[in-house]
């Protein structure tokens, strides 16, 4: 192992996110950003399923017959997100109502097995468990920025607290109810990755294609 | 009837699986450059969800939910409520059935295996499927209706995937700013068609 510990858990948050850079795990990133309090539920879930399931893969990695690993890193992703789908109902039951079957989805959260696939089957278990937590954050601090936003200009709110007076109950504030519609989680996801790529050039796609010079000009003369 | 057909209008444009529910997402991106690719993959995505979801329907009102195994006639048996192995057991049937649809599409349609061959197990791992299966459960459809909402779900993802490739292949001749070019584009004309896709709300048969 060359890279630190520091680096594991801190490379993916910014310089290698999974959402805006590698475009993995989007589904649940656009469904459950219309409020604060479900977006940090559902972050703390993805991390810890992703944690765990990168240790539990990691450890039974050498048993693995290569033929059949997607099945078994299937199991174990699948048997976690139970437990966390149990836990929730019994300790935080309105959220994971509102989160309805995207806790089921962390299944197919292509982060989690993206992880797996790529770090955890051929990496120690601790540090598979720091990557998995690093994914995680990485996942989170795009959900929770893009939950603020959706939020607070949505509805006024934070964490389900008014942070901006609303104009329905005396306030001064109009709240925008486009930013809790589904479109606008493409926008804004569209924009964010708009905004990483004109920092970041080297992200910026190759053009497929490329109009030719126009030459009439030229002839003319 | 009515309430067939009803069902069917809004699976496939109400609650449109790609464009409302962010299912799918991963493939929906990726897969999109080119429009043979795109009506391939939503043919194959239509075909699973009509056999996933009814089957998965079967499973959980026979097998899994409470008080299903009464049907065995054991006394022991008729409060058991394994409804928890739900995610498990959906996720294996769909895996299962997955690889069943690719051997047995080999053996005797070697034509259409030939063009859906390479999607087949990218849709193991396509949210849609398990998010249909999971939303059938849900809203407790019983198994009538869950054959008509997996087909229906299935032709709404088919039809956003294929407008959406259609729209990118005339968009790449387009002169975009350079940190649009590409997902964040995409991202940008998902969002209005998925605002297109609003306008379908208020029908109701």
């Amino acid at each position: 192992m060359t890279e630190s510990t520091k680096d594991i858990l801190f490379k993916p948050v910014i310089e290698n996110n999974p959402i805006a850079l590698q475009i993995l795990g989007i589904c649940s990133a656009l469904a459950v950003t219309s409020q604060m309090s479900v977006a940090f539920v559902m972050c703390i879930a993805l991390t810890v399923v992703t944690a765990f399931s990168n240790f539990f893969v990691s450890l039974v990695r050498d048993q693995i017959p290569s033929s059949i690993r997607i099945i078994v890193q299937m199991t174990i992703i699948a048997s976690l997100v139970i437990v966390v789908d149990q836990i929730l109902k019994a300790v935080a039951y309105d959220i994971s109502k509102q989160l309805s079957v995207f806790v089921g989805l962390i299944i197919t959260n292509c982060i989690v097995m993206g992880r797996a696939e790529a770090y955890a089957m051929k990496n120690p278990p601790m540090a598979s468990f720091l990557d998995g937590i690093g994914n995680g954050l990485g996942y989170s601090a795009i959900l929770m920025s893009l939950a603020v936003v959706r939020e607070l200009f949505g509805s006024g709110k934070l964490f389900g607290f008014e942070v901006l007076p609303v104009a329905s109950t005396g306030g001064w504030y109009i709240p925008n109810g486009l930013l809790l519609l589904p479109p606008s989680a493409f926008f804004l996801i569209g924009a964010f990755i708009w905004v990483l790529r004109t920092f970041k050039k080297d992200q910026v796609e190759e053009e497929e294609f490329k109009m030719a010079p126009n030459t009439q000009a030229a002839e003319a003369v | 009837m009515e309430h067939y057909l009803s069902l069917l209008v809004r699976s496939i444009f109400i609650e449109n699986m790609a464009l409302s529910f962010f299912l799918g997402m991963c493939t929906f991106l990726a897969i999109s450059k080119k429009v043979s690719a795109a009506i391939g993959l939503g043919i194959a995505v239509v075909v699973v969800l009509t056999i996933t979801v009814p089957v998965n329907n079967l499973l959980y009102s026979y097998l899994l939910a409470e008080g299903a195994l009464a049907w065995t006639g054991i006394e022991a048996l008729s409060s058991v409520d394994l409804s928890f192995l739900g995610l498990l057991s959906y996720i294996g049937v769909i895996a299962a059935i997955v690889q069943i649809m690719e051997m047995v599409l080999d053996k005797y349609v070697p034509t259409l295996y030939n063009t859906l061959g390479v999607f087949l197990p990218l849709i193991t791992v396509n949210c849609a499927i398990l998010g249909a299966a999971l939303f059938m459960v849900e809203r407790s459809y019983n198994f009538g209706e869950s054959v008509v909402y997996g087909f229906g779900a299935g032709l709404g993802w088919a039809i956003a995937i294929a407008a959406l490739a259609g729209i990118r292949e005339k968009l790449k001749y387009s002169d975009m700013p350079e940190g649009l070019r590409g997902l964040g584009g995409v991202f940008m004309i998902v969002g209005l068609m998925s605002l297109g896709f609003m306008s379908f709300g208020g029908i109701d048969l």
